[in-house]
């Protein structure tokens, strides 16, 4: 455990002195207030739209983190040739993962609650009123997702030659599922067989990243999730987690290092 | 002897030459567009933009409790929230809505994320949230025109922004000079809520005159639109004590009322006031 949290520890130091997140959270603080100063029919208090384009930035955000931290972890180890040492001490390739999954898991939470305050503070001060637990439910959803995001990332590592197509692809399947993810079971209803079963069985094997998305009922003003809900999310998270990063280490253990 | 390539290429030249002649000609032609930025962006597809933030707002109006493109079983001409603005009736939204039923577990599932019962923005002043999007949509495609009524109705109706609800409209009018409706929204805010019966009057019978002008020789013209404009001038002047007015009005109101008979009701009415001398004061 040491090992791995030694690795972690790392991976999550580098991102801090990396300026991919001072931008980003720049950006959505440059972004939100921009939206905020519009005046719209001389009312103050409208604050609803303002959350959702802080919402969505958070989540581009979040997801630019999760990706581009984890796509250049191992490409990054193997082209500074750090692998090697590394791997000739006692560490497992198994351990190595993990390390840097927990490392970019952690990065993106610490980037997530930097981003969460923010998106507080600006609901706040207009709607004067701060349901707490509301929001830890969503950033632990979306931290909960992003984990399934940062495990599958690790897997393309390994499978992709290059983290930057690594890092597109990535970027397009979780677009893709948060967008469409949902409605692939309606879809396939309308196609003939065998393509309905086959669309059936792509949605019941997808992970499905959009179920952690509780911006609606953040930006407006719904009733806490059950907690049960939460917990049984946060499961699924860990389940899909878990395969992909068995499915990496199954790849990267027999894999040469260079 | 010239050789072919060299054809070709004189043959390319001259026809990327007469494509960019037409093409000034043609961005002459069309030079009023120039306007906003949000045009220069994104073309014709602004307005695709602008139906999407207009329905934008219908979800926000239903506190994202709201159907998507997937759900939807029939495209429907209105939204709610146009609906609303006509009549005060209460739909049953629910029905038809994917999320009464679900298809397997895991629809059941994501349900416990997602807003899923039918709940409406009306109390406390909470209807503002719906506006950024419907300046948004005003924005976009400046020729829709129930973007402007929509949004004057829920400001003066909902808000009491009655000055903001009339620059919008008169925002509204300047893009879309020849819009009846919006005349008419424009009349029922002076008439309902600044009850000023002159300035009232002017844009209501403007707004028929316009009605007239673009509907009364079409095949299947707009009779709701020529009740609610009709209906409102009769109702004004009868409150003014117009009555002769008022009944001239009705009786036009009745040949296109699907309810005559309470028409005929306010016509006996007006009859009876007008004939009734008046009482002046001691």
């Amino acid at each position: 455990m040491n090992t791995i949290w030694a690795l972690a520890k790392v991976v999550v130091l580098e991102m801090v002195r990396r300026k991919d997140f001072y931008v980003l959270f720049i950006l959505t603080v440059l972004l939100t207030g921009t939206a905020g100063s519009v005046n719209l029919f001389n009312d103050r208090s409208i604050v609803r739209y303002l959350k959702e384009i802080c919402l969505l930035l958070i989540w581009l955000s979040g997801l630019v983190i999760a990706i581009t931290c984890t796509a250049r972890q191992i490409p990054a180890e193997r082209e500074q040739r750090t692998i090697f040492p590394l791997l000739a001490k006692p560490v497992t390739r198994g351990q190595f993962l993990l390390g840097k999954f927990l490392g970019c898991w952690l990065a993106t939470g610490l980037a997530l609650a930097v981003f969460y305050l923010f998106f507080g503070l600006i609901s706040a001060t207009r709607e004067q009123h701060w349901p707490v637990l509301n929001y830890l439910q969503a950033a632990w959803l979306h931290w909960m997702m992003l984990g399934v995001v940062v495990a599958f990332t690790l897997l393309g590592s390994i499978v992709f030659a290059a983290p930057s197509s690594n890092g597109t692809i990535c970027f397009v399947v979780s677009v893709g599922i948060l967008l469409l993810g949902r409605h692939l079971n309606k879809v396939a209803l309308d196609l003939a067989q065998p393509w309905q079963s086959l669309l059936y069985g792509v949605y019941f094997v997808i992970p499905h990243l959009e179920l952690f998305d509780v911006r609606d009922l953040i930006i407006h003003n719904w009733e806490l999730i059950r907690w049960e809900m939460v917990a049984l999310a946060t499961l699924y998270a860990a389940a899909y987690a878990a395969f992909f990063l068995f499915g990496a280490w199954w790849v990267f253990r027999r894999r040469p290092l260079n | 002897m010239p050789s072919l390539p060299l054809l070709l290429s004189a043959l390319a030249l001259a026809v990327a030459f007469a494509a960019g002649g037409r093409l000034l000609l043609w961005e002459q032609a069309h030079r009023q567009d120039k306007g906003s930025v949000l045009r220069l962006l994104l073309g014709e597809s602004r307005r695709a933009f602008a139906n999407h933030v207009f329905l934008k707002a219908d979800a926000y109006f239903h506190q994202g409790f709201y159907p998507s493109v997937f759900d939807a079983p029939a495209p429907v001409s209105k939204t709610h929230l146009a609906e609303a603005t006509e009549e005060a009736h209460h739909h049953d939204h629910s029905r038809g809505h994917a999320h009464d039923r679900h298809r397997d577990w895991l629809e059941a599932f994501g349900c416990n994320f997602q807003p899923a019962e039918h709940r409406h923005l009306e109390g406390l002043g909470q209807a503002r949230e719906i506006l950024p999007w419907l300046r948004l949509a005003a924005a976009l495609d400046p020729q829709r025109v129930d973007t402007y009524t929509v949004t004057a109705y829920w400001l003066r109706e909902q808000l009491n922004q009655v000055k903001e609800a009339e620059a919008f409209l008169r925002e509204g009018l300047r893009a879309n000079p020849d819009s009846h409706e919006i005349l008419f929204e424009l009349g029922r805010l002076y008439a309902e809520n600044e009850r000023d019966v002159l300035r009232a009057r002017i844009v209501l019978e403007l707004a028929i005159a316009k009605w007239i002008r673009q509907e009364a020789s079409l095949p299947s013209p707009d009779h709701v639109s020529y009740r609610q404009i009709m209906g409102q001038l009769a109702a004004l002047e009868e409150r003014a004590g117009n009555y002769e007015r008022a009944l001239a009005h009705y009786t036009r109101l009745h040949r296109v009322s699907p309810n005559p008979a309470a028409v005929q009701q306010r016509i006996d009415e007006m009859r009876f006031k007008s004939a009734a001398p008046v009482v002046k004061p001691p």
